[in-house]
């Protein structure tokens, strides 16, 4: 029942993702200051909204959840945090390679905007340890859900007290005091951006499909009395 | 007869231990949390917030975690389950007690503070405003999160691991505005403003989400 309109998906994700890496390496200049190192700005930035919104979006997710208690959408909540938290590694590691590119250090403490998404991606880690200390499963999709809400709304509240606690390196993507980036960097962007946006969607429905593919197994294995291979995970919610 | 067999303490010990740490791999049940909670309060100190909110939220912390032990400990909730009430009343006057508790604390506090930093009294007033603000914002958080944790096996470990960076915002804007005012030289209000309707927004928005999503907390 995930598995609707995956392989169109997927084909659309790799075609896009393909077109974005083409335009960093042969259609975006070169930047005056930072020279060929810049050019993980295409990878990080995207990659850093995408999880974020991705943050956000399993709160949404959780909202349906609560309002229409169908274990669906808690799969789909746990699923889009997941893939966030790891979408949000990659934001870590590209952002230090960056940080140690440009200004000569891995990570910078008196950087709010780093030090924001850190926070943010420390909150999300606790939500395995929370799923996996419920036992009930159904109290467990609830309180999942309840947390997701809460640090849904959390995501964009950090970064609002962050960014007025003013920045002084990390660059602001779309600050137009300086005219902001030139038109040809903006399409690349913008097309890496949808990439990405793209690979979280598609990741997101390829985990679920393997989730209910396997839950469904599992329950087939139990009609006929089959041993069920493994214990499975316990705090990810089984889907049908 | 055979005398009674005393096991080595050497092999006890051994045993012992054994089971332990065999235990906490199979489980990891402390590891992860107790790692993710270093490495938050390491933040938290390297991110440099003055250390009068810090020493706050971290008593905080710990009334927060008993809010609602001796309701699930006693049956509390059973009862409020059981009596016809709307279920966000408890929300309310458990925000409204931890609310107090932080005001006593603060009561206690400010004033030794005051005696020992402070340059002037005019800062006491706004300082006030912004201390309310933000153990507003604490108290509506601290209760979300407190009866999400109560019924989880690790309860004492995943309060403050949740509850931590979720008041992180709260604290950057208490000291954003609190800084100016305890300035040597009279109290400042540069960006005053900004940060107290950041510091309302904070509390206006959890406490929405504390009324809203209460009730699923309480269902069984």
């Amino acid at each position: 029942m995930f598995s609707k309109g995956l392989a169109p998906l997927a084909i659309a994700t790799a075609v896009t993702l393909t077109a974005a890496f083409a335009l960093v390496f042969f259609y975006a200049p070169l930047d005056a200051d930072q020279g060929f190192i810049q050019k993980i700005f295409y990878l990080h930035v995207p990659l850093a909204i995408v999880a974020l919104c991705g943050f956000v979006a399993g709160g949404v997710f959780a909202i349906l959840h609560l309002r229409s208690g169908e274990r669906r959408w808690d799969a789909w909540s746990y699923v889009a945090i997941h893939m966030s938290v790891i979408f949000g590694v990659a934001v870590l590691i590209t952002g230090s390679i960056w940080a140690k590119a440009s200004w000569g250090h891995w990570w910078v403490w008196d950087e709010p905007t780093l030090v924001s998404f850190l926070i943010v991606f420390l909150m999300y880690a606790t939500y395995y340890p929370f799923r996996y200390a419920i036992e009930d499963p159904e109290r467990q999709a609830r309180y999942a859900s309840v947390f997701a809400v809460t640090a849904g709304a959390f995501v964009p509240l950090n970064f609002i007290a962050v960014r007025l606690a003013e920045s002084l390196v990390h660059p602001r993507t779309f600050a137009t005091a300086n005219g902001g980036l030139p038109g040809s960097m903006m399409l690349t962007f913008l097309v890496s951006l949808a990439a990405m946006a793209l690979l979280w969607v598609t990741l997101v429905k390829l985990e679920l499909t393997a989730k209910s593919a396997s839950g469904q197994l599992k329950r087939l294995r139990r009609a006929i009395d089959a041993p069920v291979a493994g214990a499975g995970s316990r705090i990810a919610p089984e889907v049908s | 007869m055979t005398p009674p067999q005393v096991t080595p303490t050497g092999s006890a010990f051994a045993a012992i231990l054994a089971k332990d740490l065999r235990a906490e791999l199979r489980t990891l049940q402390s590891l992860p949390a107790m790692a993710l909670f270093a490495t938050t309060t390491f933040v938290i100190f390297r991110f440099g917030l003055d250390r009068t909110s810090l020493s706050g939220s971290l008593a905080a912390l710990l009334g927060v975690n008993r809010l609602f032990v001796a309701e699930r400990e006693e049956g509390g909730f059973d009862a409020i389950r059981l009596a016809p009430i709307d279920r966000s009343v408890l929300f309310a006057a458990k925000a409204t007690a931890l609310f107090v508790y932080l005001a006593v604390l603060e009561l206690v506090v400010v004033p030794v503070f005051a005696v020992f930093f402070l340059d002037s009294a005019a800062a006491l007033a706004p300082l006030a405003a912004v201390l309310v603000l933000a153990d507003l914002g604490i108290a509506a958080t601290g209760t979300l999160i407190s009866s999400m944790a109560v019924h989880s096996r690790a309860r004492d470990l995943l309060g403050p691991l949740v509850l931590l960076p979720l008041v992180v915002p709260l604290m950057i804007a208490a000291t954003g505005a609190s800084e100016p005012l305890l300035a040597v030289g009279g109290p400042g209000y540069e960006r005053f403003a900004t940060w107290l309707a950041v510091l309302s927004l904070y509390d206006l928005i959890f406490l929405l989400v504390g009324y809203a999503v209460f009730d699923f907390l309480l269902e069984d």
